[in-house]
């Protein structure tokens, strides 16, 4: 068991090197910048009335505390799209997920800040693939199934919802 | 004055500036420099309101069971549960000391009440911090549980179905385990985990559940390596394996126990509203003392198949099987369903119908639990 215990040791001391901050993956910044090949539009503010403040607090399933959402919009000919950066506690902190919605349709999603305990597969492509040209239906639910994630089921649970909440703000915005 | 006082009156102001300067012609640059007031109005009552969530969360789960089961006998044979039982009480209570750097902790009360001659226990099953090594590396160091099985780590009673924990679990792993020692966790980009840990070993010789020593003034003579990997690259899909080393399952190496392996491995596949599990768990413990008592190999396993028909109603049925002695072969059946209102509150119903060798326990479960 020595030998083991030392080789634990070496690997731990290993792993020390390169150390960076931990449960950033990327930085809110550099996710807009790169969905705009580097030439972001300005930041646009949506302000939450009575109505789209129920239909979220009623996705999160609590109260939504804010009065505006950020969001990052272009177009070009017909087509449309929208960047949002929103957060939901999985367990017990917030879950930073950039979304990138196309005419309505969720394009990519992409865990950027986690900071859990567990459920940390939720960044992973396999999972976040599962949301790519997902809609709305008229029930307000996702036009994809999303399968769990065993372990992360909180995790799972808060990107579903905010991709739900993304895909309204979208809604919303496309009617201005 | 104080700062919702000041915030109320700038408001209050901007918004008379805002209904009144319509009425003078506001020019667009006017027009903007009121937008631009009001944005930092809103940014200030945001910040505010997010001022409120501190570094330090607390969260909990709780259970609540009725238990009403018999062995069908009458007379002095006859043995039989009708319990009302607050299960378990918990509480998290955590802290992020900087982004790489945080504390986990469970506090648990089981059964309502501890104290001499009490029934209940008061335990602190998780109290570790975290380090971030990198941004896939984490060092935990403390008391945690271990990462072996499905239970074990993740126990809070909206997650699971069935009333009671599933006893081969409960009586094979041991769920729920917790040690104190060093873990070092890492994950890859293509859905693989790894655990690997050092930390106190068992110390009951071949009661394994009973071996458990909870970080209580723990005897540290004889150590346990323990590891486990993890797949789960594909949506809906976990596959884990777990080997467990103990030095020494008496933390003594003069008696004729020896030490012990356990490995354990289960797969997990969900889709769409079903999910399947299969889980198998194995010991094996040396020394002659062991096989003496006829204990050397305890192992078990349990099969389980569950429907959410609606997103509020599932139901399960799973089928256990498990041994901690030679020639004693306990079964427990398991159907039931839960009910979630919220979905962090469920009740559950199942019914058990056991072997002879497990009891011969027949009858219903009935559960509240809720986690936030």
């Amino acid at each position: 068991m020595k030998k083991l215990l030392h080789t634990i040791l070496l690997f731990i001391c290993l792993s020390s090197v390169n150390a960076q901050a931990g449960g950033v993956y990327q930085k809110p910044d550099e996710f807009i910048n790169q969905v705009f090949n580097n030439n972001p539009p300005k930041a646009e503010v949506l302000w939450l009335n009575k109505d789209l403040k129920k239909q979220i607090t009623d996705i999160l399933d609590h109260k939504y505390n804010g009065l505006r959402i950020r969001y990052w919009q272009q177009s070009e000919n017909s087509n449309r799209k929208s960047v949002w950066i929103l957060d939901e506690i999985g367990k017990e902190k917030p879950i930073t997920t950039g979304f990138v919605i196309n005419n309505g349709q969720i394009e990519l999603v992409k865990v950027l800040v986690f900071r859990e305990s567990r459920g940390w597969e939720v960044r992973h492509d396999f999972f976040t693939d599962q949301f790519k040209q997902a809609r709305l239906n008229s029930d307000h639910n996702l036009s994809r199934s999303i399968d769990n994630i065993s372990g992360a089921t909180l995790s799972v649970r808060a990107v579903r919802k905010l991709a739900k909440i993304a895909l309204i703000l979208d809604m919303e915005i496309s009617k201005k | 004055m104080n700062k919702e006082l000041m915030l109320k009156s700038a408001l209050a102001g901007a918004m008379t500036l805002g209904l009144a300067q319509p009425a003078f012609a506001v020019t667009d640059e006017e027009f903007k420099t009121l937008q631009d007031q009001f944005n930092q109005l809103a940014d200030q009552v945001e910040s505010n309101s997010n001022n409120s969530t501190s570094n330090t969360t607390v969260g909990g789960y709780g259970e609540l069971h009725y238990n009403n089961t018999s062995n069908g006998e009458s007379g002095a044979a006859r043995k039989e549960k009708r319990e009302l039982d607050l299960h378990r009480f918990v509480l998290f209570v955590n802290h992020e000391f900087n982004d790489d750097i945080r504390f986990f902790s469970e506090f648990e009360i089981e059964h309502a009440i501890a104290g001499e001659e009490q029934v209940g226990e008061v335990e602190v099953e998780q109290a570790y911090v975290q380090f971030d090594l990198n941004d896939s590396t984490q060092l935990n160091a403390g008391v945690f549980l271990l990462p072996v099985g499905i239970l074990n780590e993740t126990h809070e009673p909206p997650t699971f179905y069935g009333v009671e924990r599933n006893p081969v679990e409960k009586n094979i792993i041991p769920a729920t385990w917790w040690e104190g020692g060093a873990m070092l966790s890492g994950q890859s980009n293509s859905g693989v985990s790894y655990d690997v840990a050092i930390t106190s070993g068992l110390d009951g010789g071949t009661d394994i559940r009973g071996g458990r020593q909870k970080t209580g003034k723990a005897s540290a003579r004889n150590l346990a390596l323990t590891g486990r990997v993890k797949y789960t690259g594909v949506a809906g899909l976990e596959l884990a394996g777990t080997v467990s080393l103990q030095d020494d399952m008496t933390q003594d190496s003069t008696d004729d126990i020896d030490g012990a392996t356990l490995i354990e491995a289960h797969a997990r596949y969900n889709v769409s509203d079903v999910t399947l599990t299969a889980l198998f768990a194995t010991w094996d413990i040396d020394g002659d003392g062991a096989s003496a008592a006829n204990k050397d190999t305890q192992d078990g396993g349990y099969v389980e198949a569950s429907y959410k028909i609606t997103p509020k109603f599932g139901v399960f049925a799973r089928q256990n099987e498990w041994s901690n002695e030679d020639n004693i072969d306990k079964s427990q059946t398991d159907v039931g369903f839960n009910y979630w209102p919220h979905e962090d509150v469920v009740v559950k119903f199942d019914y058990q119908a056991q072997n002879d060798d497990a009891g011969n326990q027949d009858g219903f479960n009935l559960g509240l639990g809720y986690q936030f």
